[in-house]
């Protein structure tokens, strides 16, 4: 259910000019091609209809000094996609800060004894000191290893996840990993992140993914009966219970998900991934490499789903059963059956009080486009959205998502995002939580979305309720109309409703 | 189906349904190869044991769970302290994003900060380039009156040196002239997060002080906080001690007011800090004083350097260490201490006498920073409390031989053990084997607390799973009573749950207590 509407490209033209002007004409020059204003796009693609063409530069370097929201090829590789493999202890190999920052702020949610048998919520550094710099900290890895051993011994295997010092020191990862994965016969995985590679945390999942090629795949005897209605789950981190709320309508069309890469994962259902017949993805960014991989090595096919919201998922329902013929498909029909009084309520109880709200969005890789229908399925307006690390692939995507006019920014700076809301004052931000302040100061709603600020799941039918619920409560709160000290200004009239 | 739009149901209550029980227990058994039950419970229990602790406290490389941060945080916290200051972390990008996320999640605040971005080529060739553009932009774009640099350790490694470039960037006009760039090297392998802000200040002072000459005013004070996640309470507090006192005093960072902006419409990139005007006359105190040693002895040398006179207090919490820090003030300032902070001194003694029951004897572990365990095992202590493992990951020897001196004057602290160095995964087996009634930390505290069952009290940095606790003061007799009032709820709450059972404990269940 694709709403109509246009953006006011105009306005946001000149938003754009505005804050290229504040910038040194050098930085300006560079700036000017992350930033755009949606076309009008060819009416139909060979993927479908595309509604716009929201070209910019991206994928580059960022400009230093202008508060980039990025971060780095680590945050990408541990953070993202290793560090949700639960059955694995992941070392932050360097100083302390990395795997201290990081500690438990993905809400990759898994089911485990910590400590024990899993090992998510923990964070394992080696705590790097001066001496190790100097004389370089191999050795010491290798003694981390042999602790971890003796102290988890139920761990299934580790990752040496390497911070900026590993590479500019020289250190051989890769020949201590390889020795003491013979010693002590478990699977340990060099991660050549370190901070400094790349251009933000993108590199950092290519890397990642390269380090599952490598160093998972064909290693062991895996013994594991196929079926033919075999799938992986690639590409969704679990946050909040995303990729359970995203399962259970896989099983309930009829296939089996013998792996969910990498929230809630363990190990096994990694090594056996070449196994199945098809790879679903959900987050392209950030795992799209091994899915080429293994359609190259093992011929295993991949497409993209979407199961944010009700059109999104059940087009996707319906993509995905269609690779599996008429007894999935009809299964497939039938979940989204089961599942429309679900949605026809939630969208009864929200849309009328979300109906037109405006929104602008800036995430990382994926939910710039993604969420998109999510919000026009509760009847909202995305005014403008971005990609921390994005690539071309994503703002080409992108265009089947948004609408001509939409503002268009790459690896916006805090200055841009700032100026461009002030301007535009959308009725709810989605963002990350270094905006989520600044925004939030400015009386404007805000939702973090990337931790579902501490909400969630948002994926699935069930997740979508979770979502319009949230942004509801974003939105229609009492204490944006509280900002005016009575005796100060005239206060704007009420415009939330109180909940039902 | 579970969820419903009527009463939607979040994750904690939806996947308990019996739709998502039996799909995770059927993923287990079918595609994760888990270790039989068994074998878990059997480890599980083996991590409680005297065994286990050993090995654990035997561990030599492996860090897991500690409680400190890195050198840059306590930069970028620093600098937040200080007038219309952008901090400029030189070095890889990710990093910043780090710091920001971290005291956003904390304080909830925005948090700004910059980077140089570096990346493989600067690793190569070196950051000049980075340092000369990157300067010119935050100049330009975030309209600072001062930029504060401090480095990653990408940029430490590699040997970049702050001094030139910057000098370098002045030439190639990315900032003018006289414009105020103080910088602080901040190795991220060196120390911690408490050394980080011990620099930046320093660095700071360095650079306003340098080549100045200096005439003593006397009576007058500096005040350096150190890093402290409750600044917005401490500091104002403080500054409300010494309006009573009447004394003539500066704050030489305080991130008091930039760490808690209204909301009115407006945001406020900057807001508050020690005037930069302040840092320069701050010179002629006559004194400086530091409110956490651990995070200051540099910047204390320094200040001694130039001729201050200087003394050190260990996160002035509780009776006997509010007394000190103001009977210090008065002695330098001249100013008595007026007759109202008397009686507030009262009123928290008193407030200590009337719950003296509930908490003699009662046994603690704390960890922290390690100024701020050794204030609060001194407070334990004052309340007939017993310290008996104190923790700091980024403790000294030199914090330990001083807090074993501490534990050592009072009947209350001799069974107290002091644990220099070691991480909250050593803390785990600590309160296995030796168990406590309470548990002083920050939020990462709370996997001890689900793993243990020992009530945990937040009243250190970070805290991210409780809101606005760091607007309150713990330092001062104010803040003496807050921490009391605190661990006395914890103590209640307990009991008042461990007594409820209808017909079985709620004998117990006392209407006053």
């Amino acid at each position: 259910m694709s709403l109509e509407y246009e953006n006011d490209g105009a306005l946001h033209a000149k938003l754009i000019e505005e804050v290229l002007s504040q910038y040194p004409d050098k930085a300006a020059k560079r700036r000017k091609k992350h930033l755009s204003v949606a076309k009008s796009g060819d009416e139909a693609g060979e993927d479908g209809e595309v509604l716009s063409e929201c070209d910019v530069k991206s994928n580059i370097k960022s400009i230093p000094g202008v508060m980039t929201i990025r971060g780095c090829a680590y945050a990408g590789s541990k953070g993202v996609v290793w560090g949700p493999v639960k059955d694995m202890v992941h070392i932050s190999h360097g100083p302390v800060g990395c795997g201290q920052y990081s500690w438990s702020q993905r809400r990759n949610y898994y089911v485990g004894t910590t400590g024990i048998n899993t090992f998510g919520t923990m964070q394992f550094t080696s705590d790097f000191q001066e001496k190790d710099i100097v004389f370089g900290g191999d050795k010491k890895l290798e003694q981390i290893i042999d602790e971890i051993e003796e102290l988890f011994p139920l761990n299934n295997g580790m990752s040496v996840q390497s911070e900026c010092p590993i590479g500019l020191i020289g250190d051989d990862t890769e020949a201590v990993s390889r020795n003491k994965a013979k010693e002590h016969e478990k699977t340990i995985v060099p991660v050549r992140c370190e901070g400094f590679r790349g251009v933000s945390q993108s590199l950092g999942h290519h890397i990642a993914n390269d380090a599952i090629r490598d160093w998972v795949f064909e290693k062991k005897d895996v013994e594991f009966e196929a079926g033919p209605y075999d799938v992986n789950v690639i590409g969704d981190y679990n946050i909040g219970g995303d990729a359970w709320a995203s399962r259970i309508l896989l099983e309930e069309m009829g296939l089996r998900v013998v792996g969910n890469w990498s929230g809630d994962a363990t190990l096994a259902e990694i090594e056996r991934a070449p196994k199945a017949k098809l790879n679903l993805i959900h987050c392209y960014r950030s795992m799209n490499y091994i899915c080429r991989h293994m359609e190259e090595k093992y011929g295993i096919d991949w497409m993209e789903y979407n199961f944010f919201g009700p059109s999104q998922t059940e087009a996707s329902l319906r993509n995905i059963a269609k690779h599996f013929g008429p007894e999935i498909e009809d299964k497939a029909e039938a979940v989204i059956t089961k599942y429309r009084p679900l949605v026809d309520a939630v969208i009864a109880k929200y849309r009328p009080r979300l109906e037109g709200r405006t929104v602008m969005l800036y995430v990382g890789g994926l939910r710039p486009r993604h969420v998109v229908t999510a919000y026009e399925d509760l009847g909202m307006v995305i005014v403008g959205t971005g990609y921390e690390f994005g690539h071309n692939d994503d703002y080409q995507r992108t265009g089947h998502y948004v609408k001509k006019g939409t503002l268009i920014y790459d690896d916006v700076t805090g200055y841009e995002l700032e100026k461009f809301i002030e301007g535009i004052r959308p009725d709810l931000v989605g963002s990350g939580i270094k905006e989520k302040y600044p925004v939030q100061k400015m009386g404007i709603p805000f939702r973090q979305m990337h931790s579902w600020d501490y909400s969630g799941p948002y994926h699935g039918y069930d997740g979508f309720a979770i979502f319009a619920r949230d942004m509801d409560l974003a939105i229609n709160n009492p204490v944006w109309d509280l900002y005016d000290a009575p005796w100060k200004k005239k206060t704007e009239p009420s415009t939330a409703i109180a909940a039902e | 189906m579970p969820q419903s739009a009527e009463k939607v149901l979040d994750h904690a209550p939806l996947f308990r349904e019996p739709e998502y029980r039996q799909m995770l227990a059927e993923k287990k058994l079918n595609f994760e190869c888990p270790h039989p039950d068994q074998v878990v419970t059997d480890q599980r229990e083996f991590t409680k044991t005297w065994e286990y602790r050993e090995k654990n406290l035997a561990r030599e490389a492996l860090v897991v769970n500690p409680a400190k941060a890195c050198q840059p945080l306590g930069a970028v916290f620093a600098a937040a302290g200080f007038e219309r200051t952008m901090s400029f972390v030189h070095g890889s990008q990710g990093c910043v994003a780090y710091y920001r996320s971290h005291l956003s999640r904390h304080f909830k605040e925005p948090a700004s900060a910059v980077s140089s971005s570096m990346t493989e080529d600067a690793a190569v060739f070196g950051g000049l380039k980075n340092m000369v553009d990157g300067l010119a932009n935050t100049y330009k774009l975030y309209d600072p009156k001062m930029i504060a640099v401090s480095t990653t350790c990408m940029a430490e490694v590699i040997g970049d040196d702050l001094h030139s470039f910057i000098e370098n960037a002045r030439d190639e006009g990315s900032v003018p002239r006289d414009f105020d760039v103080p910088f602080a090297h901040t190795p991220a392998f060196v120390g911690s997060h408490v050394d980080g802000y011990d620099g930046t200040v320093k660095g700071i002072l360095e650079h306003f002080w340098k080549g100045k000459e200096r005439t003593q005013a006397g009576g007058t004070i500096n005040i350096i906080p150190g890093f402290d996640g409750f600044c917005v309470g401490n500091n104002r507090e403080l500054k409300r001690l010494l309006d009573v006192m009447g004394v003539s005093y500066t704050f030489i960072q305080d991130a008091s007011d930039q760490f808690d902006t209204p909301s009115d419409g407006e945001y406020r990139m900057y807001d508050g800090g020690t005037k930069i005007e302040d840092v320069k006359k701050a010179l002629n105190a006559e004194a400086t004083l530091s409110l956490q040693h651990y995070n200051t002895r540099k910047t204390l040398e320094y200040c001694e350097e130039v001729g201050q006179a200087t003394a050190s207090f260990h996160y002035p919490l509780g009776v006997q260490a509010t007394d000190e820090l103001l009977m210090k003030v008065s002695a330098i300032s001249g100013k008595e201490i007026p007759e109202t902070i008397r009686l507030e001194r009262g009123r928290l003694v008193d407030a200590m006498a009337d719950s003296q029951s509930w908490l003699h004897g009662k046994k603690y572990a704390i960890y922290g920073d390690p100024d701020f365990v050794y204030a609060m095992a001194r407070f334990a202590m004052e309340t007939g409390g017993e310290p008996t493992h104190c923790l700091a990951t980024n403790g000294t020897s030199a914090w330990e031989a001083e807090l074993k001196q501490l534990l050592a004057s009072s009947p209350f602290g001799k069974d107290a053990q002091v644990w220099a160095g070691k991480d909250l995964w050593a803390m785990r087996s600590l309160l296995f084997t030796e168990p406590v009634d309470l548990l002083i930390g920050n939020s990462h505290g709370k996997y001890l607390e689900r793993d243990t069952g020992t009530p945990l009290i937040r009243l250190m940095f970070p805290i991210f799973d409780r809101h606005h606790h760091h607007r309150f003061a713990l330092m001062g007799y104010q803040g003496g009573l807050r921490v009391l009032t605190t661990i006395l709820d914890k103590i209640f709450d307990k009991l008042d749950r461990e007594t409820s059972e209808t017909g079985v404990t709620d004998y117990s269940y006392d209407l006053t207590r």
